[in-house]
């Protein structure tokens, strides 16, 4: 377990619970969030500068052993995607991009056909492409031809701490193809995430869940040890379900038979 | 001098380059990235572009998300 690392987008990571930092009432609470949870990889947004409201810059609060993958999210079609993959590029956030392309606004869910188009295309200029999207195993096929770097399948609508809905959609990915697959959106509760993890998930994605809770440092702790516990499973072999029982006592020797 | 920051349009008359914007607006260059009429210009290379009238300016930063 301790030299399970994962070996994604060039780099070697240990910890399998990635990080959003969007939502948390200050960006204080979400630096010790993400030092409980030990993170290593952690997610930004690309926004316009408010310069009435001179805010701090988020970067400062992100722990040092942390790596950053902004993302696209605000992107409606490939080209604004790819465009602000590059604006993330240019601000030091290195080559890691998730890509988003949404037009859907009440549900928030991902455009397939404009996100392959832009993981073809930042592929090509040498970004390490997340590809948040449905979970559809025709298009994952595509991106993993496209050249992504993982795929990340949504569990349920953003933000919507519904959890994994769409489990056996995810199932297939992880069986049929052979890039990692991070489950992102929707995961509510820690046992979402090791839900995820024991289905073989290389990794998952967690933010509205841990920074709206009560207590974001122990609930991104929480879902850093359902994402061990998960991945420890899957590593074990979970076996089988029966329809019918299988005693865990013996069946022989009883006190109250005769013989 | 019109021209347009972050999709709203800005009447300036002081700024001469990008430079002189970022700072008149009180950013820290190391926090924001510059898209100068559609393409990204780096820091240093930001005291060489003179603005004009109609250009349009996106000034960026990373913001929590995920």
């Amino acid at each position: 377990m301790s030299d399970d690392i994962l070996d994604i987008g060039g780099r070697t990571v240990a910890n399998r619970l990635f990080i959003g930092t969007g939502k948390f009432s200050n960006y204080a609470v979400m630096n010790q969030a993400l030092i409980e949870a030990g993170a290593e990889i952690v997610t930004v947004a690309v926004r316009r500068v408010d310069s009435a409201s001179k805010t701090e810059n988020i970067l400062g609060y992100i722990p040092k052993q942390c790596f950053v993958m902004p993302n696209t999210s605000g992107a409606r079609n490939a080209e604004e995607a790819v465009r602000i993959a590059r604006l993330a590029r240019a601000g030091g956030a290195g080559d890691w991009v998730k890509i988003e392309v949404i037009q859907d606004n009440k549900y928030l869910l991902p455009d397939n056909i404009e996100t392959l188009k832009a993981t073809e295309m930042l592929a090509k200029e040498g970004f390490k492409v997340f590809p948040y999207m449905g979970p559809d195993l025709s298009i994952a096929r595509r991106m993993v031809d496209a050249g992504a770097a993982a795929v990340m399948p949504l569990g349920s609508p953003i933000g919507s701490n519904r959890g994994v809905k769409t489990r056996e959609l995810i199932e297939i990915l992880v069986k049929e193809i052979k890039i990692p697959v991070i489950v992102d959106a929707g995961l509510g509760r820690p046992s979402d995430a090791c839900d995820c993890m024991e289905l073989g998930c290389a990794a998952v994605l967690v933010n509205t869940a841990i920074a709206i809770a009560e207590d974001p440092a122990g609930m991104a702790r929480a879902f850093s040890e359902a994402v061990k516990a998960g991945r420890r499973a899957y590593l074990s072999g979970i076996p089988a379900t029966s329809p019918c029982a299988s005693a865990s006592s013996p069946l022989t020797g009883f006190l109250i038979n005769s013989a | 001098m019109k021209i347009r920051i972050n999709g709203k349009e800005e009447n300036l008359d002081r700024p001469k380059n990008l430079a002189d914007l970022i700072r008149a607006k009180g950013l820290v260059p190391e926090h924001v990235v510059v898209e100068y009429n559609l393409k990204i210009i780096l820091a240093g290379e930001w005291a060489g572009v003179a603005l004009k009238e109609n250009d349009s300016i996106e000034i960026i930063s990373f913001v929590g998300g995920g």
